[in-house]
């Protein structure tokens, strides 16, 4: 069995399981925020009605809670949900809540991984279709509606079609200037923005042995942008070195077998990749960016759980360094913990000296919700993970999503940059 | 199951236009049906009628998990959604929360079916009856777990322990 399917075996009681199988997991972590959370309640509120029980969850401790998507409070309505969401968990005893204002909190998927709350091997279901961000820990972590959620909450399990795998083989280190996320765009391009429908995307090879926990992150981040049921990596001692420096104790590894199929192999050289841009209106619409259209910029735009880790800022910083911005730049931390990371290590300083705004941990405009949403015919350049019409704002507004290192060399010069042109 | 036919001939119609993110703080679900499709037919909340099908191409609802999404259209009135095939999230929540049938079709239907025809959907057959222009096509059969939810009515009334 490969590492999905060992994961499933496991976790449905079957010794074996194979694609197309119909099992019922059991679940080991699941995660709501600010907008599946008010949407579980609201589901708990119609089986309340049907004479379902909804006194207790079935284990509290399983369970934590992110307040991401519309924080700080953007408006009435927002902040009447974070009340919600504060007396659910405060109801069914739900102590894993990170709260903003609060100390640690952030975008959930980053919280996943910054706070080390999912292990290798671990089912996780999130209320968030990128969920699949963490898959890079070498868990099946997937997203769900809040039905399912729901379901999970009272249960402690949920069904899934056991997918079948595609596994795309990286050749080699990626070269300096190129990031996960371009390599992420580039077969995003190749299979479409359904060419992992109900499927698992698993990354191997050099390339992503070299590569490190981060990186990986950014990879299974954006599989939900090719449809997939979930994104992995097989896990390995950058993991464990990752998670146990997080406060985490015996992380055990699992893998796939050495006769682990797939239904497919893709495979990449890295020494032939270049910097990418996905152009409006979709993740699949790849371009190389010293061939990207010549438009002129509005925004730069950093941050969310693709594009706002520790390493994304440091690519940011290092472009940064010295040189102005010459249109609007917003950088928003995606974790208080890389904030303060940021700020310790001069990050945040260099983006002030070039003139950036610098906000605070929020999905913010990635899902066109508040903090920087986009005009009519605004054009921006964002490290986040998806530029359908009215993505980031305006339903005329346009989203070209790239690494971060293309986006500060293209807020240096507010034209699309490739960063090795830049004087 | 008989009703008429709202067209969006594209692919890919993303959650982002089915309930712009804007809404997504929305949980009232009457008040989420007025911005249905906001994204791409702001018409489409006054054309739409109680038992109303959507028609479209591949990998409808793709994007976002939200649940929103089948939310709005259901509340809106739209019973179910024809397409040649579905992002998974979308699909799941249709079906286990019981807002709508994803019904995945072939290419002749979607040829064939066009604004306004009156559409009877046959779940036992699995065939799909163009009343207007007397014309029948297949319809793709749910798979056997997809099938006992939808008859139980969602995920929480179904039993798989009675299997």
């Amino acid at each position: 069995m490969n590492i999905v399917e060992k994961i499933l075996a496991r976790a449905s009681g079957k010794p074996q399981v194979s694609p197309d199988d119909v099992i019922f997991a059991n679940v080991d972590k699941v995660m709501l925020h600010d907008v599946s959370g008010p949407g579980v309640i609201k589901v708990f509120e119609k089986l309340k009605n049907q004479g379902i029980s909804v006194d207790k969850l079935w284990d509290p401790t399983k369970v934590w809670v992110a307040e991401d998507h519309f924080v700080p409070s953007a408006d009435k309505v927002s902040a009447e949900n974070i009340v919600k969401l504060s007396n659910f968990t405060k109801k069914y005893g739900i102590e894993k809540h990170f709260k903003y204002g609060m100390g640690q909190y952030g975008i959930c998927h980053t919280l996943s991984h910054e706070e080390a709350l999912v292990m290798p091997g671990d089912v996780y279901v999130g209320g968030d279709s990128h969920t699949n961000t963490t898959g890079a820990l070498g868990a099946f972590a997937c997203g769900l509606g809040h039905t399912d959620i729901a379901y999970v909450l009272l249960n402690g399990k949920i069904w899934f079609k056991v997918p079948e795998t595609y596994y795309f083989k990286i050749n080699g280190k990626l070269p300096d200037h190129v990031m996960a996320k371009d390599l992420i765009l580039k077969i995003i391009g190749d299979i479409g923005t359904d060419g992992g429908t109900y499927r698992t995307m698993q990354f191997g090879g050099s390339g992503v042995d070299e590569m490190s926990v981060q990186s990986r992150l950014t990879l299974c981040n954006m599989t939900t942008e090719a449809g997939a049921k979930n994104g992995i990596v097989e896990p390995d001692q950058k993991v464990i070195d990752y998670l146990t420096s997080r406060g985490a104790t015996n992380v055990n590894l699992v893998n796939g077998d050495d006769d682990a199929e797939y239904a497919k192999v893709f495979e990449y050289e890295s020494s032939e990749m270049e910097p990418l841009v996905a152009k409006p209106f979709s993740p699949d619409n790849i371009s190389v960016v010293r061939e990207a259209p010549s438009v002129e910029l509005d925004k730069s735009y950093i941050g969310s759980c693709t594009g706002a880790k520790y390493e994304d800022l440091v690519a940011v910083a290092k472009i940064l360094k010295g040189r102005k911005v010459k249109i609007r730049t917003e950088i928003l931390p995606a974790a208080i913990s890389i904030y303060q990371r940021a700020m310790e290590n001069g990050l945040l300083k260099i983006f002030l000296d070039a003139g950036a705004t610098i906000g605070p941990p929020t999905c913010g405009a990635c899902c066109g919700a508040h903090m920087g949403v986009l005009a009519k015919d605004e054009i921006c350049i964002s490290t986040t993970n998806r530029n359908f019409p009215g993505r980031m704002g305006h339903i005329e507004s346009q989203t070209y999503l790239s690494s971060p290192l293309v986006a500060a060399a293209s807020a240096v010069t507010g034209k699309i940059t490739d960063p090795r042109d830049l004087k | 199951m008989k009703g008429n036919i709202i067209k969006y001939a594209q692919d890919n119609i993303d959650t982002d236009v089915i309930i712009p993110g804007q809404y997504l703080k929305v949980h009232d679900y009457a008040e989420l049906a007025t911005h249905a499709m906001e994204g791409l037919d702001p018409d489409f909340h006054s054309k739409v009628k109680e038992g109303d099908f959507i028609l479209s191409g591949r990998n409808f609802g793709c994007g976002s998990s939200r649940e929103h999404a089948p939310i709005a259209l259901s509340h809106s009135g739209i019973k179910a959604v024809l397409a040649l095939s579905f992002a998974r999230i979308f699909y799941r929540n249709a079906v286990d929360g019981a807002f709508l049938l994803p019904i995945e079709i072939d290419q002749d239907a979607y040829d064939g079916i066009s604004e306004g025809d009156e559409i009877d959907i046959i779940l036992s057959t699995n065939e799909i009856k163009n009343i207007t222009k007397n014309q029948t096509y297949k319809m793709k059969p749910f798979s056997e777990i997809i099938g006992k939810i939808i008859a139980a009515g969602g995920l929480f009334k179904y039993k798989p322990d009675q299997d």
